[in-house]
């Protein structure tokens, strides 16, 4: 009773801050209203024993990812006026197409039932199961291999985002040692010839 | 008593959220981006709801995965947005058309 | 017999015209004259052995493929002999002339400069109309004919810097085409309702094709047999110079004379009469066919040979004579007479060739002047052209004993037997036809080797009597104008005499028909003689006249039992039960004397002496008569001097008619649907799509990203409620 009561609970807020993210004029607010959507659905996941997840979504999403949304969000001077114009011109649209989503992910489930009872809860888990355990034991054996792939796709990702946003500065005072061993010496001597000057 | 259908629906209204966030935030990138980490993260409840409910923990793994994933899009995706600002001191996706045909 | 034998008769003139004409530098003249007249000769002596072993010997008919050129979706295409009594009859009679005409062409074209050339040409030739007669399927005879065309073209236009004779060749060949339209229809019906090419099947399948019948439209349909006879009736026309393709054969005097007798006389023109005999079997089915083929060929008959007595150029008049021959032919053939439309093929080929190679050589004699009013009394300069050219002129009106009788009153009487549709008419068109060829010879004859020697008078009279008096043999007071000849000078026969030509045509540019004009010009090393004396032809002239004449004069009664009356074609021409109007008449034939002294009785006879009598009161004893008939018949005058106004047709209504077609298919059709709509059209629509579309790309992130939640969606409800 008490875990339906919490699920409710921050079912209502994760909508509520869901549509925060989409509806607020201030993107820190947006995203501040995501990590809270983040959060809730960490809660959610560990009301139905998901913890490893719910721990990593925290960490990464909240932790990271998020930070580093607002960090940008700060660090750009963005004019929200401007960005928010014309803000209601496609939300029929939106609201259209939110709306038949809905309405077909209802159809999918109750229409196809895909083979499962969907009112049904799940079976308890016996005492001493470890979603840790379960998980790590299933990544590091079967999915190893898919591990490893997204370690170089995190390292690819770090790469090429400092690539992108590295800058060389102007004023930057470093040697070109190419340059230095490529010189000739027309380059740097002149050598003028002049009539002597007359004495006075 | 938490049942799979609750979670689908929970996940169905938080994808037609960002579906529609999509639509009302065409101009800002920044929100653009944050509505496909809410897209992302209504595709997670679904794995995660059935990997609970049906036993099977290659959901969560997926899930993982998409973590990975996503986490990945938004380092690169916020690298190009600053770029991008660099250059035009706006992020204002209607001033991005210069592919248009 | 032996098919080596039969390759090397049309093979060995081909191998001499390849020689002649493309090793004609290394070989000289000497070298081409020899292996071309080799070659002919060889495939002569062996057209002859052929002809004794098929007809002495009673061979039997060869009939049979000697090379597979390829087999497409069952029809064979091939190169086959089929060598019967009447093919070789004509092998014979095609060698024969040929050969006369390559000793003949040693002495007409001695100065020419295109000497190799035109000895390869008269080989290529003899290999092409070989080809023709010996062939057993359509493709070859197609083949043939087209062959015959294109070296008539080169022919006619061999002095090719005439624009005369460049104009004489595209008239020619675009006349020859026009009846090669026809021919192809016939070939292309036969292929479709027997499905062969072969001659054999198509002949054995013509009783069946009688009931098919070509639905033209709801209430009209002809019998297969019909159109097939017709198409290649119309073949026969354009190469056989029939009403109303005739109008090239008169231009295409242009050529060298050697060329008219070979080609435009005895040979080529008659492959349509050749045709028709060999595809009796199909024509004797169809008497619609027959019906129109004897209405051709008797106005064709009379009323070209109407023509011939007005024009003044003796080769031209040769030629209205052909054409109105290959009338009688045609009429012969339209009344199921085969044999005797190629008894008179036979006949005509000899004594044609005799009188066009006399008036050549009258040319040579007269130094290149065609004009009959400047020639007169040659007969005493020169016997033998003079003999030989009366003995082909009285074969020619059909003289008792000589050969041109027998054919041409076989023709005649078996019009007269016939009882087909348009006979009546048929026969009083060869009738009068009879008179007209007298007149017309015999005013040839009398205006070249008779009366006053006009040849001492001037070369540039003035044209502008000629509208008037074109018919006038007199020395009319125009003659006197200009210096006479003897004082020109004996000035060699170069560019001087080309520029006074030069002249003279700019007076009437309608008469423009004048071999000096472009002959070698400048080359030409006559010696120095007086013009005013014409002289006897070389011996190489002579000799084939005499060749040509002794023919002329025997072979028509030597022949005409067997060859007309006789089985002499045995199963080679078909003729029905019905049709068979040869037949008729040998009951009342008695020998060859017998019908020759029956001739003196016959009304053709008389008639023919009625024209020769006409010839001799206007052209020689009363010159002024002549001039006041053609005062008085000025509008018949007009309308036969334009030759029935043929060629205004063609050139303003036809060709005018076919040219506007043309340019609207070319401004409708091609530049605007296919260049325009089509290709362009393709381009632009692309194009216009293309900027329509562009718009989807506006560039913006989110329309894109709308597009996909919409695409998505769109996907999730299609996979649901599909």
């Amino acid at each position: 009773m008490l875990v339906q009561i919490l699920f409710w609970a921050f079912a209502a807020v994760l909508v509520g801050s869901a549509l925060g993210v989409i509806l607020t004029r201030n993107p820190v607010h947006s995203a501040l209203s995501l990590v809270l959507c983040f959060v809730t659905s960490a809660a959610i996941w560990l009301l139905i024993e998901a913890e490893f997840l719910a721990v990593v979504l925290v960490l990464v999403y909240v932790g990271a990812v998020m930070v580093l949304f607002l960090f940008v969000v700060m660090m750009l001077d963005i004019n929200t006026e401007e960005l928010r114009s014309g803000f209601t011109r496609y939300a029929w649209l939106g609201w259209l197409t939110a709306g038949v989503v809905i309405a077909e992910i209802v159809g999918v489930v109750m229409a196809r039932s895909l083979g499962v009872d969907v009112t049904k809860g799940a079976e308890p888990l016996p005492a001493d199961y470890s979603n840790t355990t379960e998980l790590g034991a299933a990544l590091f054996t079967q999915y190893a291999y898919p591990f490893e792939l997204a370690a170089v796709l995190l390292l690819v990702a770090i790469v090429a985002a400092i690539a992108l946003t590295m800058r060389k500065r102007p004023g930057h005072k470093v040697q070109d040692v190419a340059k230095q061993v490529a010189v000739r010496p027309q380059d740097r001597i002149r050598i003028v010839k002049m009539d002597p000057e007359k004495g006075a | 008593m938490i049942t799979l259908g609750h979670l689908l629906a929970l996940s169905a209204v938080l994808f037609a959220i960002a579906v529609a966030g999509v639509f009302l935030n065409r101009k800002n990138v920044i929100l653009l981006l944050m509505c496909v980490e809410l897209l992302l993260l209504a595709a997670n409840f679904n794995f995660v709801a059935f990997s609970r409910y049906l036993g099977d923990i290659s959901g969560q793994v997926f899930v993982f995965f998409v973590l990975t994933v996503a986490a990945a899009e938004s380092a690169i995706g916020l690298a190009i947005l600053v770029v991008l600002f660099r250059e035009r001191r706006s992020i204002n996706v209607e001033d991005l058309n210069t592919l248009k045909g | 017999m032996n098919p080596n034998v039969l390759l090397a008769i049309p093979l060995l003139p081909l191998i001499a015209a390849i020689i002649a004409g493309v090793f004609g530098r290394q070989v000289g003249r000497a070298g081409a004259h020899t292996v071309t007249i080799a070659g002919v000769a060889i495939s002569c002596a062996l057209s002859l052995y052929v002809l004794k072993q098929i007809y002495f010997d009673g061979a039997p008919t060869f009939d049979a493929p000697v090379y597979t050129w390829l087999v497409s979706d069952g029809i064979n295409i091939q190169v086959g002999f089929l060598v019967d009594r009447l093919t070789a009859l004509m092998m014979v009679v095609v060698t024969f002339v040929s050969l006369c005409v390559h000793v003949y062409t040693i002495g007409y074209m001695h100065d020419d400069p295109g000497y190799q050339r035109f000895f390869s040409y008269i080989s290529l030739f003899t290999f092409s109309m070989l080809m023709l007669v010996m062939s057993n399927n359509f493709m070859q005879l197609f083949f043939g004919w087209e062959a015959v065309g294109v070296v008539s073209y080169l022919l006619i236009g061999f002095w090719y810097t005439r624009p005369s004779a460049i104009f004489a060749n595209m008239k020619a060949f675009i006349v020859n085409r026009v009846g090669d339209f026809g021919f192809i229809v016939g070939i292309a019906a036969i292929v479709y309702f027997t499905n062969s090419l072969d001659y054999k099947e198509a002949f054995a399948a013509a009783p069946q094709l009688v009931s098919q019948n070509i639905v033209l439209s709801h209430t009209t349909s002809v019998a297969a047999l019909t159109v097939i006879c017709v198409g290649l009736f119309i073949g026969a026309m354009g190469k056989s110079a029939q009403v109303p393709l005739h109008v090239w054969l008169p231009d295409s005097m242009e050529g060298p004379t050697p060329i008219s007798a070979l080609i435009h006389a005895a040979t080529m023109v008659t492959a349509g009469i050749f045709m028709v005999a060999r595809m009796s079997p199909l024509f004797e089915h169809s008497e619609t066919a027959l019906t129109f083929v004897l209405v051709i060929g008797a106005t064709t008959a009379f009323f070209m040979g109407l023509l011939g007595v007005v024009n003044n150029d003796i080769k031209r008049v040769v030629a209205y004579s052909t054409l109105s021959q290959l009338g009688y032919m045609t009429v012969a053939l339209g009344v199921s007479a085969y044999s005797a439309a190629i008894f008179h093929l036979m006949t005509h080929a000899f004594f044609k060739a005799l009188l066009f190679l006399a008036a050549g050589s009258v040319i040579i004699g007269m130094h290149h002047e065609q004009d009959m009013r400047k020639m007169g009394g040659l007969a005493k300069y020169m016997p033998i052209t003079a003999i030989t050219c009366w003995i082909g002129a009285l074969a020619l009106v059909g003289t008792p004993f000589l050969s041109g009788f027998y054919s041409k009153d076989v023709i005649i009487e078996a019009v007269g037997e016939s009882h087909r549709a348009a006979a009546t008419y048929a026969y009083w068109c060869v009738l009068l036809g009879v008179f007209v060829t007298s007149l017309y010879t015999f005013r040839m004859l009398f205006m070249t080797f008779h009366g006053p020697e006009r040849f001492r008078h001037a070369h540039g009279h003035g044209h502008a009597e000629e509208q008037g008096t074109a018919g006038d043999p007199g020395p009319g007071g125009a003659l006197a104008h200009a210096p006479a000849f003897a004082t020109a000078g004996a000035h060699g026969h170069g560019s001087a005499h080309t520029s006074a030509h030069a002249a003279e045509v700019s007076h009437a540019p309608a008469h423009a028909v004048h071999s000096s004009g472009g002959h070698g010009a400048g080359a030409h090393a006559h010696e120095e003689h007086d013009r005013s004396a014409p002289h006897e032809s070389p011996a190489v002239v002579t000799v084939p006249l005499i060749a040509l004449a002794i023919p002329s004069l025997l072979i028509g009664g030597l022949t005409v039992s067997s060859v007309v009356f006789g089985d002499f074609f045995g199963d080679a021409i078909f003729v029905l039960e019905r049709n068979d109007v040869l037949g008729e008449l040998a009951h009342e034939f008695h020998g060859a004397i017998g019908f020759a002294l029956h001739g003196f009785l016959s009304l053709p006879f008389w008639l023919a002496l009625a024209g020769a009598a006409t010839a001799w009161l206007f052209f020689l004893k009363k010159p002024s008569l002549a001039n006041t008939t053609a005062r008085t018949f000025g509008w018949l005058r007009t309308i036969l001097v334009n030759k029935y106004f043929f060629d205004w047709i063609n050139e303003n209504i036809v060709a005018g008619a076919t040219r506007l077609l043309g340019r609207s298919l070319w401004r409708g059709g091609d530049a605007a649907i296919i260049d325009g709509a089509m290709v362009n059209g393709t381009a632009a629509a692309m194009g216009r799509l293309g900027s329509l579309l562009r718009h989807v790309q506006s560039g913006y992130l989110y329309s894109y990203a709308f597009w996909m939640i919409i695409g998505l969606a769109v996907l999730l409800g299609w996979f649901l409620w599909r």
